[in-house]
């Protein structure tokens, strides 16, 4: 490899760990995959990474996807004994292999201010496992509104099953929808990605399916007409047993850590909430497993307005800590996320200083800098470097944005 | 999802061969159903009916939807009868009906046939099962414990396979053999298992990953040329089959590897040189080398047996009335009936060994064995590899395909490793040179002893490289104590 910068995901198979079984070769729909006396190998010219390869391989040798600037070659491949070393590089971790999905989530988590890594002790997602071209069906068995009826804010509970498909998803990864139709030029409509708000082994444990949290987006313009947005539009009136196209999973940074001894620090405001939920629910399953907690900054202009106001109320503090923020309450002063999180200094300070605390912001543009800026302050108070934490948090896969 | 993909998880059996409009077989089924699980707990895994065990389910023969993984109680696997989707147009490849229409139920003339191959077949599944069934008590992490799961319950499914083929395609007669399938026991005196390897004991984990490794491997042979049967539902459960029995070599594989990886380095971080200082390796706990080379010697000439007689008029009537190929028939370049070709088959003929060519047709399980031989000693140039790594002056190495022989044209011959035919006197003072010896038994059970700590290993295997499903190091595979 020389220094130019990486511009494809290829598909490779780790020698070291393959039995060479012939699993891969005997499944790729597209013939990619091919074998000498040596090694397995993918041809990246022929491989369209459907993935049908992955779940059937009995080692977990075929799931290794390498940020490469030219292709190697089947000879190399051939020649290999061990994987050659991964070079770094902001692209080195691959979210997606769906340059749409890619730039979507490149663009949420710009407000981190560097390249994302996953937390150490996080599981290894799962990414791309269905595209465009070869997207799953799932089918819609729950669909409830989660704000209070009468107010603007109309958010919804989607839960998607996939039937016998498999489609394994982590807390923090998002999918992809692509609404049908096409728009006003006639052109497929955008993906869209959405955070899934349930846990790995579903919206009850042991499902097979997953549950979204979607806004309907329907903003009043200055001249009085209203914007729909198409895909929450669609998303939201989806009638139970209807068939969507999803595609994904996406994400391979803005993960939880497995390990059950770390403190999240979460904040979101509106469906920034979803991954939180996720979240929430794998630490309620494990129980009280280790020694860590969730502490959750959410905001919302009134409690009718935040989804799952109803639900949180039940979450006990042992797994969960709640501080429900609003800006809009008839008779109280505005409050938003960071002005808590200045008030809780003292606490934050204390988790900052360890180093199994995690951080995690997800909501609408804007709140990473509120959220910021009350960092710096309870720094400055607290003794803490914040900028420089904030660097090797973001390098330990410890600070995470993703906002939209 | 095209049809017959989608697997029926609705009734007792999970399948995706509609079983709920065909109401003789789910009736034939489900009365040997109750036998089955008696039969699993009485001969499974003893010990461990109510732990958690973190197993791998097909949900669908799709590619992506069989391997879902979850908690289960091995009672309660959704054991199923999975075919690969049917091919539009299959054509027989081989033998005298090649270019014939694959056949979707079995022709007359060959019941008897593809009923021996079917029984032969499925008796291999409960057999490894019941050989293995005291090895969850010493298993040397949870991580081996669960592996050593998802192979029983595994076989478990493949017996079903071809309990359902008989059933379905073999009226009463097959409903008897379906019995007789949960009747045999392996190792026992008055109804053992078929095959001689599948009444040997496993006494211990060593030989365990040896089993998985080359005794599995014949089954993914056989599988394979099974796979490419002109009856054609046996060739689509067996080509699903294949996909489960690439989890088995998995575990054989990384199993030997895992105890190679420790040797070497206990021996570099005691500046231990010398693989032949076995007490030295030993006192750290360590598998020495000689040892592992003989436990190899052992499994390997006894799956030789399990290919039959070299020459077999069995093995010829299989693939001229096209039930049974060659490995990977399909890749090979040739006429594909072999009436007027010639194969080598080895043979001693007065203190040596010559290659005789003989007709292919009647020489094919010798062309398997080869075959098998190729595949087998691939993985053992992998396990040298580690040996290399680690700058350690020996090679494990596949003896002599004469050596240690029961069946076939070297059963009545001594041959050692190299393959030179040597006297039997020569023989009896050289055997623990050459086969676990009583001291290498005594050894190897001394460091049985169940490890069940999570994230920890035995002494003597080293941890994995990658976890199962991706998990992380410190992952519970199996809960033991909760009920």
């Amino acid at each position: 490899m020389d220094g130019t910068l990486p511009t494809q995901k290829q598909h490779l198979i780790d020698p070291e760990i393959c039995i060479r079984c012939n699993t891969c070769e005997a499944t790729c729909p597209v013939g990619a995959i091919t074998h000498d006396d040596n090694n397995y190998v993918v041809d990246a010219a022929t491989c369209n990474h459907c993935m049908d390869c992955v779940a059937p391989c009995p080692t977990g040798a075929v799931d290794h996807w390498f940020a490469v600037a030219s292709p190697f070659s089947l000879e190399e491949q051939f020649s290999w004994q061990e994987l050659p070393a991964r070079i770094e590089s902001p692209d080195a971790t691959v979210d997606a292999l769906d340059d749409e999905a890619a730039a979507l989530i490149t663009q949420a988590h710009q407000g981190a201010g560097g390249s994302a890594r996953a937390p150490a002790s996080a599981s290894k997602p799962r990414v791309n496992l269905f595209n465009r071209a070869n997207p799953a069906q799932a089918k819609v068995t729950g669909n409830f509104r989660v704000t209070k009826r009468g107010t603007s804010s109309d958010v919804r509970h989607i839960v998607l099953d996939f039937g016998a498909v498999a489609f394994p998803v982590l807390e923090g990864q998002s999918i992809g929808i692509v609404p049908p139709g096409t728009d006003a030029q006639g052109r497929a409509h955008a993906m869209r990605l959405y955070s899934i708000s349930s846990a790995r082994d579903g919206e009850r444990p042991n499902t097979n399916n997953l549950a979204l949290t979607i806004k309907r987006v329907e903003e009043t313009q200055p001249d009085g007409s209203v914007m729909r947005g198409v895909a929450s539009n669609y998303m939201c009136d989806l009638a139970i047993g209807e068939s969507v196209q999803v595609i994904g999973p996406f994400g391979a940074t803005f993960l939880m850590p497995d390990d059950p001894d770390t403190d999240l620090l979460l904040f979101c405001t509106g469906t920034g909430s979803a991954p939180f939920r996720a979240f929430t629910e794998r630490r309620r399953r494990l129980s009280s497993q280790g020694k860590g907690r969730l502490h959750m900054f959410f905001g919302a202009r009134t409690p009718e307005e935040l989804p799952y106001f109803g639900p949180l109320q039940k979450v006990p503090s042992s797994v969960l800590e709640q501080r429900l923020v609003f800006s809009r309450q008839p008779g109280q002063k505005r409050e938003y996320v960071q002005d808590r999180l200045r008030i809780e200094g003292e606490a934050v300070a204390k988790l900052l200083r360890r180093d199994t605390t995690h951080i995690y912001i997800c909501g609408l543009r804007g709140l990473e800098q509120g959220v910021e800026d009350a960092f710096a302050t309870i720094g400055r108070q607290y003794g803490i470097d914040w900028p420089a934490l904030r660097a090797t948090m973001r390098e330990q896969g410890r600070y995470h944005v993703e906002t939209y | 999802m095209p049809d017959g993909m989608k697997v029926d998880y609705d009734g007792l059996i999970p399948n995706n061969v509609g079983l709920s409009e065909d109401a003789r077989v789910r009736k034939a089924l489900e009365t040997w159903h109750p036998g089955y699980i008696d039969w699993w707990k009485d001969m499974g895994p003893d010990g461990f009916q109510e732990s958690l065990v973190y197993l791998r389910t097909a949900i669908s023969v799709d590619p992506k939807g069989w391997a879902k993984f979850d908690y289960v109680r091995m009672p309660e696997y959704k054991w199923g009868v999975l075919l690969a989707p049917q091919v539009e147009g299959r054509l027989i490849g081989f033998g005298a009906h090649k270019g014939e229409p694959a056949w979707q139920d079995i022709p007359g003339e060959y019941r008897g046939l593809l009923r021996r191959l079917m029984v032969i077949q499925g008796d291999t599944e409960p057999a490894s099962v019941e050989q293995q069934r005291f090895l969850g008590k010493t298993a040397p992490s949870l991580y081996d414990l669960r592996n050593l799961f998802q192979v029983n319950v595994e076989e478990g499914r493949h017996l079903w396979a071809m309990v359902y083929l008989l059933q379905k395609y073999l009226g009463k007669d097959g409903r008897e053999e379906a019995e007789e399938l949960l009747k045999r026991r392996s190792g026992h005196q008055d109804s053992p298992r078929m095959l001689g390897a599948f009444n040997e004991e496993t006494p211990d984990w060593v030989s365990f990953f040896m089993f998985t490794y080359f005794t599995d491997r014949d089954g993914k042979m056989q599988l394979e040329a099974l796979a490419q049967s002109g009856f054609d539902p046996l060739s689509r459960t067996c080509r699903f089959m294949l996909t489960e029995e690439a989890h088995h070599m998995f575990v054989g594989e990384t199993g030997v590897q895992r105890i190679i990886e420790r040797t070497a380095q206990v021996m570099k971080d005691n500046a231990i040189t010398d693989p032949n200082d076995v007490a030295r390796i030993r006192a750290h706990g360590a598998i020495d080398l000689p040892a592992l080379q003989r436990k190899l010697n052992l499994h390997f000439s006894l799956t030789l047996d399990l290919f039959g007689n070299e020459v077999s008029t069995n093995a010829a009537n299989a693939y001229n009335s096209g039930l049974k190929g060659r490995y990977r028939e399909d890749k090979l370049d040739d006429d594909h009936r072999l009436l007027d070709s010639t194969y080598k088959v080895l043979r001693p003929r007065d203190g040596e060994i010559v290659a005789n060519d003989v007709p292919a047709l009647s020489a094919l399980n010798m062309r398997l064995r080869d075959d098998y031989v190729v595949d087998a000693a691939s993985g053992v140039g992998r396990w040298n590899k580690v040996l290399e790594k680690a700058g350690i002056n020996f090679r494990l190495t596949l003896p002599h395909v004469a050596f240690n022989r029961k069946i076939g044209e070297f059963s009545k011959s001594h041959v050692n490793p190299d393959g030179q035919v040597i006297d039997a006197a020569t023989w009896a003072v050289n055997i623990d040179r050459w086969l676990p010896s009583s001291d290498d038994k005594l050894y190897i059970t001394s460091l049985m002893k169940p490890v069940s700590a999570i994230g920890e290993y035995a002494s003597w295997i080293a941890p994995p490289k990658v976890g199962i499903d991706n998990k992380p190091g410190n992952f519970e595979y199996v809960k033991l104590w909760e009920s």
